[in-house]
């Protein structure tokens, strides 16, 4: 993007429209910085006088909401100057509704600081914006408008101070007036371009960014929250409807068989049942798959007990967990594992495997080991660059280690505190 | 499978399942094989209460049901059992866990307890002779659940043999002697003497009780 700094580095910038655009950003900083004092003012005045009667209340706090349009329309005059500026910062609130939009804005310090900045420019940018266009445009230009004065009025005042009222001196002074015009036009990019800089400088600052990304961390976190209920709706709907019709068909079925009397019949039974048994089994290893009741009931360790049961290689399982931990981190933590084992399974050729699971100084170390043929990449599986980003959405880490020629390694860290204790069996 | 268990002998049964459309499939079912659903119950509580108020020979339940959907059923299961000691109890499970099976093989003395998977209400005849072996005292848990144990290699499953490994599996599966013969096709004696082997190599000490077949199913459960 060309800004006014690198047009005032190029030599056609006395005839490029940049010095028009200078003038321009300064010119309308002053006015809008006039009326910005006057809202302000006249707000905080008429508020403070009203607050007496309540009226005065929701008064002051629109005044206390300006910093929004006034940033809002320095941003946008920013371009007049040539810089690009990432528009509205604030958050979006959370449910619609003027209410909700109050409390979201009155809580941002994005808010007060658009209203400290509005603050400050009613008070004291405006003023310089209009100084440095008189002195640096207006002197000039009126200066070479002198013969045309003298011209009307037989004689020109120049800058106030000394009065020409000979052709000569007009000539010279709208000579003087020309030259000057050079220079000013420098001058003034300088200024619009350094007013621009506080500009920008007080209306994105670091605090933003990173409000911005403590915000997308919580989106993320939403994201995965509403992904694992999507999880458990759907596994409860299979639940509840497909796999309760299946059994009853399967009940219907086998009453039918006793009544067939053997023949063709029974045999077309038979088949039907064996069919509907398949089906049955089929979706209990699918529901199984979307979200595990052992892992929600027993919690990690009996889930990766059973995930070791199922595994085609055999896995050593050796756990030291204190009870149940967060939710979100043992299904993060139990998924990790099954990927782990069925890629040990798919892939790795190994003989054996091994889970370790350990909870220390406040964290959760589960390792998964094979001693397989290695050279797993986490950049080209998706199964584990998914499940990867599920682990830093906790704060957690996920890391890869294998080597060609194995052994391949593992490893899953993830702070977090137990949050009850695990159930006992019979309890 | 052959039905050992006496068929003949009615039945007074509580019935807990969520789902009306199984509810009268198992009502049904269990009605035309001679038997009494004494109450038909939709969750715990109701369970409970029917229970308190029957007193029946044998109760089936879901593992999954109202209010909180995770495992009321089996929870009930475990504290009528404690309530009423030799209670018979059925769980049906829609897939089967280990964690579930040792919880409830774990009540009283593991004895008059059944865990099936749901699909097994299919089987109707096998369905029906589990359920008299379980409220004659018996112990009857999913194949599948033994396959999953039989997949392990780390355990003491391991000193067993193939042959020893088919023999445990019927036994968890709640037949007799005399079942596990005909279906393996050998004579009684040897079952007798793999059954032995099996109790040797698991370290149970010889005793007179029948139960020590389900303390061999149980200490796989354990493992």
């Amino acid at each position: 993007m060309r800004n006014i700094w690198r047009a005032l580095g190029s030599r056609g910038y006395l005839l490029s429209p940049w010095p028009w655009r200078a003038v321009a950003y300064l010119a309308s900083g002053a006015v809008c910085g006039a009326v910005v004092l006057v809202v302000i003012v006249s707000g905080v005045v008429v508020g403070a006088a009203l607050s007496v009667v309540v009226v005065g209340l929701p008064l002051l706090l629109l005044t206390a909401l300006a910093g929004i349009p006034v940033a809002g329309v320095e941003r946008w005059r920013l371009r007049i100057a040539g810089q690009q500026v990432a528009a509205g910062q604030h958050r979006v609130p959370a449910v619609p509704g003027l209410r909700a939009w109050l409390s979201t804005r009155l809580k941002e310090a994005a808010t007060w600081r658009e209203l400290a900045y509005a603050v400050l420019f009613g008070l004291v940018l405006w003023p310089l914006d209009a100084l440095a266009v008189v002195l640096l445009a207006g002197v000039p230009l009126s200066m070479a408008c002198a013969p045309l004065v003298v011209a009307v009025d037989g004689e020109a005042k120049v800058v106030k101070l000394w009065t020409v009222d000979s052709w000569p001196g007009a000539f010279g002074v709208a000579v003087l007036g020309l030259v000057l015009l050079a220079p000013g036009a420098y001058a003034l990019g300088c200024a619009a371009g350094a007013r621009a800089e506080l500009a920008r400088a007080l209306l994105t600052t670091k605090a933003e960014d990173s409000e911005r990304v403590t915000e997308l961390v919580r989106s993320r976190v939403r994201l995965v929250d509403a992904f694992e209920a999507e999880r458990r709706r759907i596994e409860r709907d299979l639940h509840d409807g497909a796999q309760q019709r299946l059994v009853a068909l399967t009940l219907t079925l086998g009453l039918a068989r006793l009544d067939a009397p053997p023949g063709p019949l029974a045999d077309q039974l038979a088949k039907a049942h064996a069919d509907a048994d398949g089906a049955l089994a089929e979706l209990r290893e699918l529901i199984h798959g979307i979200h595990p009741k052992v892992l929600a009931d027993y919690g990690l360790e009996a889930a990766l007990t059973d995930a070791a049961d199922r595994s085609p290689v055999p896995v050593d399982l050796d756990l030291d967990l204190p009870g149940r931990l967060p939710r979100p981190v043992e299904t993060a933590a139990y998924f990790v594992a099954r990927e782990a084992l069925a890629n040990v399974a798919k892939h790795s050729g190994a003989q054996t495997a091994g889970i370790h699971g350990r909870y220390d100084g406040g964290r959760l170390v589960l390792r998964i080991e094979d001693d397989g043929c290695g050279g797993a990449d986490m950049s080209q599986g998706t199964g584990l660059t998914g499940l990867a980003d599920r682990v830093s959405v906790l704060d957690g880490r996920l890391t890869l280690s294998s080597p060609p020629g194995g052994p391949t390694l593992l490893r899953m860290e993830i702070p977090c505190r137990p949050s009850r204790p695990a159930r006992e069996p019979s309890a | 499978m052959p039905s050992e268990p006496p068929r003949t002998r009615t039945l007074r049964i509580v019935l807990a399942e969520d789902s009306v459309l199984l509810r009268e499939g198992l009502t049904g079912l269990l009605t035309r094989f001679g038997h009494e659903v004494v109450a038909a119950v939709g969750d715990a509580d109701a369970l409970r209460a029917a229970v308190a108020e029957h007193e029946p020979d044998v109760v089936v339940t879901d593992v999954r049901m109202p209010p909180g959907f995770q495992d009321e059923g089996l929870h009930a299961a475990v504290q009528l059992r404690e309530e009423r000691p030799g209670l018979p109890v059925l769980v049906l499970s829609q897939y089967v866990q280990r964690a579930y099976a040792a919880e409830l093989l774990d009540s009283g003395d593991g004895s008059g307890v059944g865990y099936l998977l749901k699909d097994r209400v299919g089987q109707v005849e096998e369905f029906v002779d589990a359920l008299a072996e379980v409220a004659s005292g018996g112990t009857v848990v999913d194949p599948e659940v033994v396959r999953q144990l039989l997949r392990r290699r780390r355990d003491p499953l391991a000193r067993l043999t193939p042959r020893e490994r088919e023999v445990l599996a019927l036994i968890a599966e709640g037949r007799s002697n005399g079942a596990i013969a005909k279906a393996l096709v050998v004579s009684e004696a040897a079952v007798g003497k793999h059954i032995g082997s099996i109790l040797t190599k698991l370290d149970l000490p010889p005793a007179d009780d029948v139960h020590r077949r389900v303390l061999a199913v149980l200490a796989f459960l354990r493992s």
